[in-house]
Parts: C-alpha cells; structure tokens; sequence
C-alpha cells in the first residue's frame, strides 16, 4: 500500500498525460496501467476553441486521483500560483512541484523548489516535489513536511534510466515519507530497477507515451513495477564474484 | 467593454456583465476552468462577480502532462 499524505493507493505507478498519439491509446494505457494517479499541467485555455476535446472529463477522472504539476515554472512564486490555479478547480489537492532551472536539461532548481513546496505546505496542499537526486536536499524537503519526495532518475523525457542508484537508494533508506522515482525511465528495466532499488512508487510519462506500442508498454511498466516491488521485499541475495554451486556438492556418483 | 483575456485583448458585447456570463459567452461554462481575475483566483462560487472595461483574466484548464 502507498500512502500519501491521508490517501492510500493499490498501484505504485503514476503516470502522466502528455504527448499520447490519440486520446483512445491513451484511455486504454491508462486503463491496462491499472494507475490511480494521474498528472496534468494547468494551461491558458483557447477561449476561441471551446469544443476542444476536454479529455479529462472523457478520462472519468472521479477514478482517479489527479496529481497536477507546476510545469512551465521557473521560480517559487510561479509554481505557487499553479498549484493554487489547479486546486482551484475543486479536483484536486496534491501537487507535484516542478521548478525548472534549465531549459536544455530540463534539472530542477533546488533553491526555489524548496521555497515553493513551503509555500505550499503553509496553504495546506498534498505537497510532492519533483527534485535532484541530491541526499540532503530530500532531507529538507521531508523535514520540512513533505507528503513525498520525488528525486529524477535522469532528465525528463530523456529515457537514460536511473544514472545513480546509490544516491536514489541512501535517499530511499534515510526517508519516512515515500519516495517516488520520477522523470527519465526509459524501459520496463528502469522501472523495476528503481523499485528494487526501495522506491515507493514511479512516476513516469514519456516511457509511456512515446512508446511504439503506449498500450503494451503500460501494461509493461506495471508488472515491472509489480516485479520490482516484490523483488525488494523479497530481499535479493549478495552480489558474489564468484560462483557458488546450486545443486548439492556431496554424494555425487560421477569420479 | 475590452478585457484583456490570456493576454490577448478581447471586444466583448455589452450585454456580458460577469465572469459567468461570460463564460456562457464563449461555451466554456459546462467545462473545468479556472478563473483568475485581476491576479485572484476565483472560487466557483464567485463567479458571479461583475467585470468592469481593462480587466485582466486568465482562463485555464488541464491539459495533458507528466
């Protein structure tokens, strides 16, 4: 069981709803993903173009809970302002902080980050920062009273995987609140990997989306996350280097 | 009266005097939007606030995002 902040969720995977070739791909992944969060941005509407297709109502999103992020700002005062747009609509209250520092890398930026999840914290939101792997800076940001924490495995969108596993993995042992691997997962690998490793929970989008097949691959990165998940409370066993036989060493008949 | 709408400025006729009709005005009233006026979020339940020429709105709504 996750928990976050006062819910509790079946599913550790979190998917997001950006760039799906059509709206039926995208129902039906959603739908074999077997989620039960889902995360949007906030955009300006086109006033002009009223008969948009207005996706999340055709989504049913009563199932869902929607996680809205904070996408597009660059400072603490902007990602503010979002979080409130999107609670707001009466959807919602858990946020996903997202304060992009650079454009090319699309890494978050720490400072304001933090600034902005305790802004956040204070109006009374779910608050789930998008964050660095960096160890302490978890540590603030649980400190200071965040429902999750959220560190990036590799650039969004970049599908590199987790590039470091030690620093995931000391954020996960140090945490009391759970801590989702967000942002840069690639394949079904990266996604059990990352559970193995003790996430929580992984928050992926394009891995998804941009897949040849969004729908196979849904289906893909739930029973990694499922696989993941029981490998890790399995306990694995020590990485050796050298064998050690598997089958019994007395009584052979051979010699 | 003119309104400055998602940074764009907009005629509107003057028989639309508030958020919601305005809202009615350009279908968007059976939608999820949100409302912020002159830099306050509206609350659903203030929509009914009246407009006056030169505010400034900013209408938005989910879209699709990881």
């Amino acid at each position: 069981m996750l928990r976050i902040g006062p819910y509790e969720f079946t599913s550790r995977l979190l998917l997001g709803t950006g760039k799906y070739p059509d709206f039926d791909t995208q129902k039906e992944a959603v739908k074999v993903s077997e989620t039960e969060i889902l995360t949007f941005s906030v955009r300006r509407m086109n006033i002009f173009k009223p008969d948009q297709p207005d996706f999340l109502e055709k989504l049913n999103v009563e199932k869902y809970h929607l996680l809205p992020n904070t996408a597009g700002a660059k400072t603490a005062e902007e990602a503010v302002r979002t979080a409130k747009l999107a609670k707001a609509s009466g959807l919602c209250d858990m946020i996903k902080v997202e304060v992009i520092g650079d454009e090319k890398t699309l890494l978050p930026d720490p400072i304001e980050t933090l600034k902005a999840s305790e802004e956040l914290l204070k109006e009374g939101f779910i608050v789930l920062p998008y964050t660095s792997d960096d160890v302490m800076l978890a540590q603030r940001l649980e400190e200071m009273g965040c429902h999750a924490i959220m560190p990036g495995a590799s650039p969004i969108g970049s599908g590199q995987g987790i590039i470091n596993p030690l620093y995931l993995s000391l954020i996960m042992e140090k945490a009391n609140v759970p801590v989702i691997v967000d942002a840069g997962i690639g394949g079904p690998r990266d996604a059990a990997s990352a559970m193995e490793l003790g996430a929580d929970g992984v928050l992926l989008n394009t891995a998804v989306s941009g897949a040849d097949n969004p729908v196979k691959m849904a289906k893909a990165m739930k029973l990694a996350i499922e696989a993941g998940r029981l490998g890790y409370e399995a306990g694995r066993i020590p990485r050796k280097r050298y064998a050690t036989a598997s089958s019994p060493t007395e009584g052979m008949s051979i010699g | 009266m003119n309104l400055l709408i998602n940074g764009d400025y907009v005629n509107i006729p003057s028989h639309i005097q508030s958020v919601e009709s305005l809202l009615n005005h350009f279908k968007l009233d059976q939608q999820i939007v949100v409302v912020e006026l002159n830099g306050t979020i509206l609350e659903k339940d203030k929509q009914n606030q009246y407009l006056t020429d030169g505010d400034k709105l900013e209408l938005v709504h989910f879209v699709g995002g990881g």
